[in-house]
């Protein structure tokens, strides 16, 4: 029945999600095991994503599912299992740009392509990046910005980690609509990406998977 | 060669739309917060002193000569203190929410719930009077008090109900409506008269009336992003029937904008269409019918449509080529500019050219060689204005000038 629950995830089909998750509990499936379902439906889902095949309507749907499924099961499950990941991604919108929609989509494909995702929102000072990157040491710092004001913010950013002598801990990536070559140049960031694959691609790339 | 004046650009401007070749590249920069920063001032200054901003404007549009301005009105929405008097909670705007010199930036939300579609179909005046207007404004709280509008069928007896307006709360909402209304009367004058001053000094607005697409509407204004893509897949005929029903409300809005003002030209900024954000097929069924019909209503009323496919429309190129030859002015954000003009040389003119990265972060050589590039590879048969990718607010005035002098330079035909 947990292939059942995945092809219905995969499909969109929400409420035959919430009624296998049921039924699964009922007969005695353990809370992991659904979210693992979950987990795998969300990998295909990351997948099609990258082949151009699902877009941002179903990323939205499956987080939307996913939080259903998990406030069902969550009651009942003690520990989660904390599973192997690829590597750890901090993640924020920069300094004075309030957007979150891509920041989210790229949040969401480095999840699902098994990366630890440390999301800190939007509007985030360089201060604070610093500040998580002492306390969480990633090895991909990834800075989104829709505005051309984020220009700044990047280079702002890039600038303090170098000046708290971290800039070499970690790689910087940039991306977000106005984002080219030319800012990062400007922002001194070791790359940018068009889109959430090219963010993957990236962060795969500098951990070595 | 005679000085240009309002007639020769406004003819240069319709010509590239007609799909002609004019006697050069005609030039739009849309500056939006760029004159801010252009002529020392902040962008809270911009927003809260209207002499000092549209003089700003002024001194841009003077040193460059553009052959299309972008209104001074557009970037600011409203001024700071009707925003104020309102406490719009749907915005932050410079010194409130954002930085003194940070763009105004929109809070999107869920301004309507799923579960009120069938109220705001049913009577979407009355929902946005009751419902929409409280939620965004702090101070219109008060109007969730009041009773249906529609009560106000009682004829004479509404003489009695219009009491209602004197409970506190909602009396509070009467007074800062007339505030805000006072405030933005007077600022609406001061555009007004400036655009009546560039037109006789020989500069036409880009566009003063706007409209949106219908899916855009409900998605940015409404139900969020978020929002609008659950809907398509838990209440897809609901989402559609709003559509359907703001549609006819925003060409009669543009329409009504046109004829006030006398500009046709109607900007219409896209969001969700754009690639990546849906499928194909969920583009032709829950975006581009409404869009296309709006198009195709304005272009019948007279008017041109100038929507900004803001992102990239590669994968949607052959959408756009389903409208009429000649009559649209498509501003191009981050689309392969080379395949557009292939796919689309023959339907719409093209405005785009200048990514406003290179504006802020190059030099000027660089900024001069990409000029010529754009226009030998995109503006060489006509169809085409030189313009920016996305908004200038924070390029650099240097560069800016390279690229209108660079676009004058290799800009003759």
């Amino acid at each position: 029945m947990s292939q059942e629950l995945i092809d219905a995830f995969i499909d969109m089909r929400e409420a035959d999600v919430l009624r296998l998750t049921h039924e699964l509990l009922e007969h005695g499936a353990q809370p992991l095991e659904i979210l693992e379902a979950c987990k795998d439906a969300l990998e295909v889902i990351g997948q099609r994503f990258e082949e151009g095949q699902a877009f941002v309507p179903e990323l939205v749907m499956s987080g939307e599912m996913m939080n259903e499924v998990k406030a069902i099961v969550k009651p009942q499950i003690e520990q989660e299992a904390s599973a192997e990941r690829l590597g750890r991604v901090l993640m924020g919108t920069v300094d004075g740009d309030i957007h979150d929609i891509g920041k989210d989509v790229v949040v969401f494909m480095l999840d699902a392509n098994g990366f630890e995702v440390i999301d800190l929102g939007v509007d985030v000072a360089p201060a604070t990046f610093v500040e998580k990157i002492r306390e969480t040491q990633p090895d991909v710092v990834g800075l989104s910005g829709l505005l051309t004001l984020a220009f700044d913010s990047m280079k702002a950013t890039v600038d303090t980690i170098r000046e708290a002598g971290l800039r070499e801990k970690v790689k910087i990536m940039i991306g977000g609509a106005p984002v080219d070559d030319h800012v990062r140049e400007y922002a001194g960031a070791d790359a940018w990406g068009k889109d959430a694959m090219e963010a993957v691609a990236l962060a795969k790339q500098w951990t070595g998977r | 060669m005679t000085a240009d004046n309002f007639e020769t650009r406004t003819k240069r401007i319709n010509d590239a739309i007609a799909l002609k070749k004019p006697d050069r590249v005609p030039l739009f920069p849309s500056y939006h917060l760029f004159p801010a920063r252009y002529a020392g001032m902040t962008y809270e200054q911009a927003f809260y002193d209207q002499e000092s901003w549209l003089a700003a404007n002024e001194q841009v549009i003077l040193d460059h000569k553009p052959d299309l301005y972008f209104q001074p009105s557009a970037p600011i929405s409203a001024s700071g203190p009707a925003h104020e008097a309102l406490d719009n909670l749907q915005i932050k705007w410079p010194g409130h929410g954002v930085a003194a010199n940070r763009s105004f930036q929109f809070v999107e939300g869920e301004y309507m719930k799923a579960e009120e579609y069938d109220e705001f179909l049913s009577d979407p005046s009355d929902w946005t009077v009751r419902k929409y207007l409280p939620r965004i404004y702090g101070a219109l709280e008060g109007l969730g008090m009041l009773p249906p509008i529609t009560s106000l069928l009682a004829g004479y007896a509404g003489a009695g109900i219009v009491g209602m307006l004197a409970i506190p709360p909602v009396a509070a909402a009467m007074n800062a409506l007339t505030q805000a209304a006072q405030v933005s009367a007077q600022w609406n004058m001061g555009y007004a008269h400036f655009e009546k001053k560039m037109n006789e000094m020989g500069y036409p607005a880009f566009a003063t009336g706007i409209a949106l697409a219908p899916y855009d509407l409900i998605s940015d204004m409404l139900r969020g992003m978020r929002g609008t893509m659950v809907d398509m897949y838990r209440c897809p005929d609901k989402l559609l029937a709003a559509e359907a029903k703001v549609l006819p409300l925003q060409i009669g809005g543009a329409i009504g904008q046109a004829h006030m003002s006398g500009n046709p030209r109607i900007f219409i900024p896209l969001h969700r269409g754009a690639d990546g954000f849906m499928s194909d097929e969920q583009f032709e069924r829950f975006y581009w019918p409404t869009l296309k019909a709006l198009i195709l209503a304005l272009i019948d009323a007279g008017l041109i449509p100038c929507p900004f496919f803001e992102g990239g429309y590669d994968q949607r190129l052959r959408y756009l080529k389903e409208l009429p030859p000649g009559k649209v002015m498509g501003l191009f954000d981050r689309s392969d500019l080379v395949k557009v003009k292939k796919e689309l040389g023959d339907t719409m003119c093209i405005a785009a050219g200048m990514p406003v990265s290179l504006l802020q972060t190059g030099t000027p050589e660089r900024v001069r060689d990409e000029t010529k590039r754009v226009i030998e590879t995109i503006g060489r048969d006509g169809g085409f204005i030189m313009s920016n990718n996305t908004v200038l607010d924070e390029a650099d005035p240097e560069l800016v000038r390279a690229w209108v002098e660079a676009t004058q330079e290799f800009g003759e035909y």
